[in-house]
């Protein structure tokens, strides 16, 4: 019983804290050079880690397409079934995962440290709203990095890198009908379903991150667990979150 | 807004707070006058940076008012609190110094927030305030790189960067060595007449900061124990306010945080 009226407290201040986020959001736009500041840690930092996997996610999605398609008679759909995978599901859910454990997990220990040393406080008191000076940037900047990243993604996953390296140098596949097969059937509704998963996870993500460093403890066990919180909480939520928009978009 | 010269520019009445059961100030009146130096002075955990973050408006009383120049600092909208505290400068007893930023950038943070000063200004600006407290060499350096006295310092400019109408010191002089403690002391006493600031400083070091105070409050348990100039407080008949003046362990005030008996708890007894 106390479990759950714990949580709907938590939620509602998590609501309360993103309304209050949402206000400061314009006047970070005023302030590019924040902004851009943390769109390269937050996002351009985590480019390695996102395209190492894509293209072994894309290695990994050939390889097994390619069995079953060629059980089927039809290796040629190669291209299509690793597009349509990548830009459906794979490319929003797992560059969100990696993002949570790379860029979440940062987040919310950097705002959690700046509380427990008092930067926080401090800002306050030189009549600097953290809010608006460090919180906001950072969960725009996520927000923002986060549909990049998916699209870098998904083009490592399906391109020469990934499953195109595979498919077609390894196990020869005709380049020709890799590529035509992808024109063909991926369509514009699916890459705007993509795009929405990825603004959603986006929100999602740093919105966690953010909240969870704002409200650490002051301590190092604080910190601690928010980052742990922040990995553990946004990952559920983009996993329950890609069930309910697939089901509502498909 | 009264700007009569004369009252008080913090004026506390009836102030209450409590840390959960804890109580921390159990309804006291206090007057920071303009354009002078006040020193509280008061046990370690008696509330003296509870103190300064009620001022600030940080935290809310229980009961009671604390009016900053005429405002009631805790009956004010959120941007309204916001404009009061640009005229407050408060030093941090750890810093609180921005880890990510140099040096010189942490001391320019107000200015490059709240202002729209040309570069070359802040620069000059920020340059002139770390020479007063001889680290402009350290302008350079990041927060992890500088001794606490050092960031102390550092938090000290920034401070007074803006040039409020009120700067809270919290133990400014903790961790400096003899000479710098000098400088700074000789510094807020400066700061304070040269720009008519009015001052508080927060220390331990009883000497040493009524020998530049105007005024002293002496608090302890929640209370205001002496109030006055620092002779009148040096002589001050209060056994309580002697002892903590003196240093000396045995009287009224304990050094101990409430606990039980120390035999009780070596034989288990309090468990
Ligand atoms: N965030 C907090 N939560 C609960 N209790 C607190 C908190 N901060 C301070 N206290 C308690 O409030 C009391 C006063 O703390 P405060 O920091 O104001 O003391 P102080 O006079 O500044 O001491 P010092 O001289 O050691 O800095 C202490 O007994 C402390 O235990
Ligand atoms: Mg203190």
């Amino acid at each position: 019983m106390s479990v759950i009226s714990s949580f709907l407290q938590s939620l509602g201040r998590a609501q309360f804290f993103l309304f209050s986020l949402l206000l400061a959001v314009p006047q970070t736009l005023l302030r590019p050079r924040l902004l851009a500041q943390q769109i390269y840690s937050v996002g351009v930092l985590s480019l390695v880690i996102v395209v190492l996997s894509g293209s072994f996610v894309g290695m990994v999605l050939a390889l097994q397409f390619y069995h079953t398609l060629q059980l089927f008679g039809s290796p040629e759909s190669l291209g299509v079934a690793v597009a349509l995978a990548v830009v459906r599901e794979f490319g929003p859910v797992v560059t969100a995962l990696l993002f949570a454990g790379r860029a979440g997990s940062a987040l919310a220990a950097e705002i959690g440290l700046m509380k427990a040393t008092d930067q926080l406080s401090g800002m306050e008191m030189m009549a600097v709203d953290p809010m608006r000076r460090v919180v906001a940037p950072r969960f725009l900047a996520g927000l923002i990095s986060m549909p990049l990243l998916a699209f870098i993604f998904s083009m490592m996953a399906i391109g020469v890198a990934g499953g195109h390296a595979i498919g077609v140098s390894l196990l020869g596949v005709d380049a020709g009908s890799y590529w035509a097969g992808i024109r063909e059937s991926l369509e514009f509704e699916d890459i705007r379903q993509a795009m929405i998963k990825s603004l959603v996870f986006g929100l999602a993500c740093s919105w966690i991150a953010v909240y969870q460093g704002y409200h650490a403890e002051p301590t190092s066990g604080g910190v601690a667990r928010a980052t742990t919180n922040t990995v553990v909480i946004s990952s559920l939520a983009v996993l329950a979150l890609d069930f309910v928009l697939t089901a509502l978009m498909l | 807004m009264t700007n009569d010269s004369n009252s008080a520019l913090v004026r506390v009445r009836g102030l209450k707070f409590s840390h959960g059961p804890r109580v921390i100030y159990d309804g006291i009146d206090l007057d920071i006058p303009r354009g002078k130096v006040t020193a509280i002075l008061g046990p370690s955990g008696s509330g003296k940076t509870t103190l300064l973050r009620l001022i600030g408006g940080q935290w809310r009383p229980s009961a009671g008012q604390i009016h900053f120049d005429g405002t009631d600092v805790h009956a004010i909208s959120r941007s309204q609190l916001f404009e009061l505290r640009k005229r407050m400068g408060m030093l941090f007893q750890n810093g609180a110094l921005l880890t990510d930023l140099s040096v010189f950038e942490n001391v320019a943070f107000p200015l490059r927030e709240h202002t729209a000063l040309p570069e070359a200004l802040i620069r000059d600006l920020v340059l002139l305030k770390l020479n007063a407290v001889g680290l402009r060499g350290a302008r350079d350096l990041y927060p992890e790189q500088l001794s606490g006295g050092m960031s102390r310092r550092v938090a000290l400019a920034r401070a007074v960067v803006l040039d409020p109408q009120l700067v809270m010191y919290d133990e400014p002089f903790t961790g400096q060595d003899p000479i710098s403690m000098g400088v700074l002391m000789r510094l807020i006493r400066s700061l304070n007449d040269a720009l008519g600031l009015t001052s508080i400083v927060v220390s331990h070091d009883v000497q040493e900061v009524m020998s530049i105070a105007d005024q002293v409050y002496v608090i302890a348990g929640g209370k205001v124990l002496g109030v006055g100039e620092p002779d009148t407080v040096r002589h001050s008949e209060s056994p309580w306010v002697q002892q903590f003046l003196r240093g000396e362990p045995d009287g009224p005030v304990p050094f101990h945080y409430k606990a039980a008996p120390y035999a009780d708890d070596l034989l288990g007894a309090g468990k």
